[in-house]
C-alpha cells in the first residue's frame, strides 16, 4: 500500500491486534462489558467511539502547542464531552431508533478511558495525520472487541444475532436453554478474558513472565 | 509576541474563550437539529400508539396511519369528565400529577378502541406505554411499552413484541372492581386478577411494569366505568 508509510501504517493497524486498546492496552473496559449484551448497540457504539476519538484526537493534535498545560486535562475534557454531545444530537436526529437503544450508553462514551488515554499519549505530542490514524486504529480495536463479545454473549445469552433468532427451535425442543448468566456483565468480563488468554497465547511477543 | 504558556493570565483566557466557543458550538447544533428531532419524537410517539392497537407503522409513514385510525384525542379528569388540552402533545408525567388522563379513540375495522397512557418506574428509569381496551372498556386490546434505560437482554425486552403480545385479552376488571393485570415471575399465578409472565431475570424492571399498569389506570377507572360517554 504506497498510500501510507511505514510509521503510519503501524499507527493504523497496531492497535487491531499487538496494541490492541481493549485487551493490550486494558483500556475501555467499562464500556465493553456495559453494552455488548446485545450485538447491534456493541456495532453502533464501536462506530461512535471511532468518530469521536479519530475527531478528538485531530482536534487536540491542532491544538497541542496551544494548550496550557495545567489545564490540559481539562481543555481534553471539554473537546470530548463536545463531540460526544454533536454524535448524540445527531443520531437522534438521524438515527433515532439505534439513539434509543443505545440510551446513556452515548452519553458514556466521554468516561471511555480510550479517548482519555490516547489524547494524553497520542495525540499531544503527534500532527493531526498520524493523531487522525491513531484514533481510527484505536477506535476499530475497540469495535473488534466489542463484536466479538457481542457476537458470544448475544448468541450464547438470547439464542438470536441482530435480532434474527439462530438457534432452531429444535434445540429447545430437546431441552437446550439460553444462558441467562451470559446477559449479566460479569460474564462480559469472563469473555473478554478467554480473548486475552487467546490473544496471548498467539503473540508470544505480550507473554510476560 | 511570545506567550507564556503556563502563565495564569494566558491558562484563563484560554479557558474563557475555549468555553464560550463550545458553548456557542453546541447551542448552534442544539438548534439546528431540533426540527428533525421533534419529527422523530412525534413520529416515535405515534409508533407507540399503534402499536397498542398492534398496528406497525414505519417511521416515515407512522403520521398518515395515526391520522387515519385515531379519531379522536382528548383529555378526562380523575371524574371521567373531558378537559381541556392536547392529549398527544402533553407530557404525561406533568399531566398525570395534576389528575388528567390523555384517552385516545382508534377505529379499528369498524371497532372502537380506548387507548391510555401510562408511565412509571423501572430499574434504572422512567418507563412508560400505552394500552388498548375493547369498547366494554375492559378487555385489553394491544399493549405497548417503552423504557429509557433499561438493560439490554432483560429489562429491555418489556418494548419488545413477545412481551406485550401477552396482554391482549386480559381483563382489567375483576366483577366490578378494577384489579389491573398483574405482572408476576414466569411460573406463578395470582387469584382474582388477570395476570402475564415478568421477564425472567429482570424483577424489578417487571415489578415496575405492573406498579405502572396498576397506578396509570387507576385514574381512568372512571372514565373506563362511566358509560354516558
Amino acid at each position: 500500500m504506497g498510500l501510507l508509510s511505514t510509521k503510519s501504517k503501524e499507527i493504523l493497524l497496531g492497535p487491531l491486534s499487538r496494541n490492541n486498546p481493549v485487551i493490550v492496552q486494558m483500556l475501555g473496559i467499562c464500556s465493553a462489558l456495559a453494552v455488548t449484551s446485545k450485538l447491534e448497540p456493541s456495532i453502533v457504539m464501536g462506530i461512535s467511539v471511532t468518530v469521536v476519538v479519530a475527531f478528538a484526537n485531530v482536534i487536540i493534535s491542532l491544538l497541542r502547542n496551544t494548550i496550557p498545560n495545567r489545564i490540559r486535562i481539562i481543555v481534553q475534557l471539554v473537546v470530548v464531552a463536545a463531540l460526544v454531545t454533536i454524535v448524540s444530537e445527531v443520531l437522534k436526529a438521524f438515527a433515532y431508533d439505534v439513539n434509543k437503544q443505545l440510551s446513556v450508553f452515548v452519553g458514556l462514551i466521554i468516561t471511555n478511558c480510550i479517548l482519555m488515554g490516547r489524547l494524553e499519549a497520542f495525540a499531544l505530542g503527534n500532527g493531526p495525520w498520524a493523531a487522525f490514524l491513531d484514533g481510527i486504529g484505536n477506535g476499530v480495536g475497540y469495535a473488534v472487541i466489542l463484536i466479538i463479545v457481542g457476537f458470544f454473549r448475544e448468541l450464547l445469552g438470547s439464542g438470536t444475532l441482530l435480532g434474527f433468532r439462530v438457534v432452531p427451535q429444535a434445540f429447545y425442543d430437546f431441552g437446550y436453554v439460553n444462558n441467562g448468566l451470559i446477559i449479566l456483565p460479569p460474564m462480559a468480563l469472563i469473555v473478554v478474558a478467554v480473548i486475552i488468554w487467546v490473544h496471548r497465547s498467539r503473540n508470544k511477543t505480550l507473554q510476560e513472565n | 509576541m511570545i506567550m507564556n504558556r503556563d502563565s495564569n493570565i494566558y491558562t484563563v483566557v484560554y479557558a474563557s474563550v475555549m468555553v464560550v466557543l463550545v458553548a456557542v458550538i453546541l447551542a448552534y447544533t442544539s438548534e439546528a437539529l431540533r426540527g428533525y428531532q421533534k419529527k422523530n419524537e412525534d413520529n416515535d410517539k405515534r409508533q407507540q400508539i399503534l402499536r397498542s392497537i398492534n398496528v406497525k407503522a414505519a417511521a416515515n409513514e407512522a403520521e398518515a396511519r395515526y391520522n387515519e385510525l385515531i379519531k379522536e384525542a382528548f383529555l378526562v379528569n380523575d371524574k371521567g369528565e373531558k378537559v381541556d388540552g392536547n392529549a398527544f402533545s402533553i407530557d404525561i408525567v406533568k399531566a398525570f400529577d395534576q389528575h388528567t388522563y390523555p384517552v385516545f379513540i382508534a377505529d379499528v375495522e369498524g371497532k372502537t378502541k380506548y387507548i391510555m397512557a401510562m408511565q412509571g418506574a423501572g430499574l434504572w428509569g422512567p418507563l412508560w406505554g400505552y394500552i388498548a381496551v375493547d369498547d366494554d372498556r375492559n378487555t385489553i386490546f394491544g399493549a405497548d411499552f417503552s423504557h429509557a434505560g433499561e438493560t439490554p437482554g432483560l429489562g429491555a425486552e418489556i418494548a419488545g413484541a413477545a412481551f406485550s403480545s401477552r396482554f391482549p385479552g386480559k381483563r382489567l376488571f375483576y366483577g366490578n372492581t378494577f384489579k389491573s393485570v398483574a405482572v408476576v415471575k414466569p411460573g406463578k399465578s395470582v387469584a382474582n386478577q388477570d395476570y402475564v409472565d415478568g421477564i425472567s431475570g429482570s424483577t424489578i424492571t417487571s415489578k415496575g411494569v405492573d406498579k405502572m399498569i396498576f397506578d396509570s389506570l387507576s385514574g381512568y377507572v372512571q372514565f373506563l366505568t362511566s358509560q354516558n360517554q
